[in-house]
């Protein structure tokens, strides 16, 4: 009898995994001709394709957009994105539109085969039906590119597919976007488009030892592929909380006087996702991240920035001596800024976001790398530095800055100076 | 690999790797040698020239990070030499040596792009980058302070990128 119940258990267990695991293909169709798309809806789904920076991840090569190959090292071996040009061997041409946004609401491939979350899905089944129409016309209307990306690296078992199913049953809810009618407008716009398209606390949030966001430390702050994405919420270390004003000036320009410039991972959310969307959906964006920062008014933004700036300046200590001096010589004539008067052009150190991280990566990356044209403030470029500076100087240069920052000094900067100057 | 950028006005487009100094570019490819080499390292601001309007460190900037963009030089920072700043540079009688002056000047223009007035304080803190090895610090301080006296919009370098909160960029 026992024996009976125990295989009749095994029996459920098994229909109940299979179903769970298990999804169907769905079959291959015509890859749509692009006249079958309205103009405005292409438009409207280029805007969301923007909102998402899907060709960042999409595009290891300009010349071939949205063809995939791009690599993501993770502690399960290493991802390449795959191509999502409308190629019908390489691509998605052969996706119907269920397929597609059954791959961006569920994870599941045409194929019935499981997606890393690597690709966003856990947000982008946030999304709208309309946003998802829009954006699969645009995504067809592309042109198709013959391009196949390197295979993935796993080892086992994280290369078996069917095992992401048990991952989605411990980490992904699949729910559209709730707004928050306790909210405006503008608000839950804002909110929109962070928690879906955005995918924001994809790099801004922990991830626990599964590879998942942990969603009580949401926007704390995380280190993504060797980048220091900062906090956005009140854990933010920056001595001038971010308000709306300085938020939709960073998201639009690329920089803020309080705050800093965008690079690393982020340059590309601003310089390429962003530039196709309207000055409404930043200026949502920064409405909700504002009220997630806790931000005061600007003029009192201002006159926290114009106390700290003057403080830091003012800081004796022999300690940092060294520090201080190698400021004078390689950074002042670009860095020392009036504390009334501040700008993002002459990016202000005691309030750069860089040096309040917890993490010294961006600013050792920073100063040894510099910051290119394109990437940062327009027209603006940073030398590297790696070259001139010891790794001594470096540290000094580094505790001096996070001194006056009015942070404590980083730990292990020997072994971080090293491993930055690898990257 | 071709990289292209603007110097002094003129279109410039080079053959070489990207990792070029842009002095390289300026002294070898464009031979304009105004522009001097001093530390290599980019601690002492004799090779400091303009990238849009701002001074940079030539010798440590690459040629593929400011592709495309205005590079502005000592030669042409005012076509008749008659800048402000060089001509408060005689006025003054700036130079001992004068091989850090080119270096000194650009750096200045920037400077009062950014500080209009500038105390004594603020000269120090942004040319401090720049050594002379003369010793010609004071008056150096002085010949800025006349520039800053005479014409408070310097021309040639207004900057080119974008300072958010602006309304406009100005685009060359």
């Amino acid at each position: 009898m026992i024996k009976k119940i125990l295989s009749g258990l095994i029996v459920i267990a098994l229909v109940v995994a299979f179903l769970i695991i298990w999804k169907p293909a769905i079959d291959e169709t015509d890859r749509p001709s692009a006249d079958s798309f309205s103009q405005d809806q292409i438009a409207k789904g280029k805007i969301v394709a923007g909102l998402g920076n899907c060709a960042s991840c999409h595009t290891s090569d300009p010349s071939k957009p949205l063809a995939g190959g791009v690599d993501f090292p993770t502690p399960f071996g290493t991802l390449y994105s795959t191509n999502i040009s409308p190629h019908p061997e390489k691509g998605i041409g052969t996706w119907s539109e269920e397929a597609f946004v059954r791959a961006m609401r569920e994870g599941v491939s045409r194929d019935g085969s499981h997606l890393y979350p690597a690709f966003p899905y856990t947000h982008f089944t946030k999304v709208t039906d309309e946003d998802l129409s829009a954006l699969y016309a645009y995504v067809m209307s592309r042109q198709a590119v013959d391009y196949q990306g390197p295979d993935n690296q796993l080892g086992f078992p994280f290369n078996l597919r069917m095992l992401q199913a048990g991952w989605k049953t411990l980490f992904f809810d699949g729910e559209r976007f709730q707004a928050d009618d306790s909210k405006g407008d503008a608000w839950n716009r804002g909110a929109y488009i962070a928690e879906g398209l955005g995918h924001c606390t994809a790099c801004h949030s922990p991830r626990n030892a599964f590879g998942a966001e942990i969603e009580d430390e949401a926007y704390n702050g995380a280190v993504v592929d060797n980048w220091y994405a900062p906090a956005l919420n009140t854990t933010h270390a920056a001595p001038v909380p971010w308000t709306e004003d300085e938020l939709f000036q960073y998201l639009r320009a690329g920089g803020s006087k309080w705050h800093g410039i965008a690079a690393g991972s982020m340059s590309s959310v601003v310089h390429k996702g962003l530039t196709e969307a309207p000055d409404d959906d930043v200026r949502a964006l920064a409405i909700y991240f504002q009220d997630l920062t806790g931000a005061d008014n600007n003029a009192k933004a201002a006159e926290v920035a114009t106390s700290h700036v003057s403080q830091a300046q003012d800081m004796t200590d022999p300690t940092t001596r060294s520090g201080e001096e190698i400021f004078s010589s390689a950074c002042a004539s670009c860095h020392y800024n009036a504390p009334s008067s501040l700008k993002a052009a002459r990016p202000e150190l005691s309030l750069n976001s860089a040096v309040t991280a917890p993490d010294p990566v961006n600013l050792l990356r920073i100063t040894l790398h510099g910051i290119d044209e394109p990437t940062g403030l327009r027209g603006l470029a940073m030398p590297g530095f790696g070259p001139g500076l010891s790794d001594a100087d470096l540290i000094a240069l580094a505790q001096y800055l996070r001194q006056s920052s009015g942070q404590p000094p980083w730990e292990n900067m020997e072994q971080h100076v090293q491993d930055a100057r690898q990257l | 690999m071709t990289i292209q950028f603007q110097l002094n006005g003129e279109a410039l487009s080079l053959d070489v790797p990207e990792d070029t100094p842009l002095l390289w570019a300026i002294r070898d490819h464009a031979g304009l040698t105004g522009t001097k080499f001093g530390c290599g390292i980019g601690m002492c601001g004799a090779c400091t020239v303009h990238l849009n309007g701002r001074a940079t460190r030539s010798c440590i900037t690459t040629v593929g990070s400011v592709s495309g963009q205005q590079i502005t030089t000592i030669e042409g920072l005012d076509e008749n030499g008659e800048h402000p700043l060089q001509q408060a540079w005689v006025e003054a009688q700036a130079p001992q040596c004068g091989y850090c002056q080119s270096g000194q000047i650009m750096q200045a223009a920037t400077l009062l792009e950014d500080f209009p007035n500038p105390t004594d304080e603020q000269i120090n803190q942004v040319m401090s980058g720049n050594l002379c090895r003369c010793m010609a610090y004071i008056r150096i301080r002085k010949a800025i302070h006349l520039a800053a006296g005479s014409n408070e919009s310097s021309s040639a370098g207004s900057p080119q990128f974008f300072e958010p909160g602006q309304e406009e960029m100005s685009n060359a």
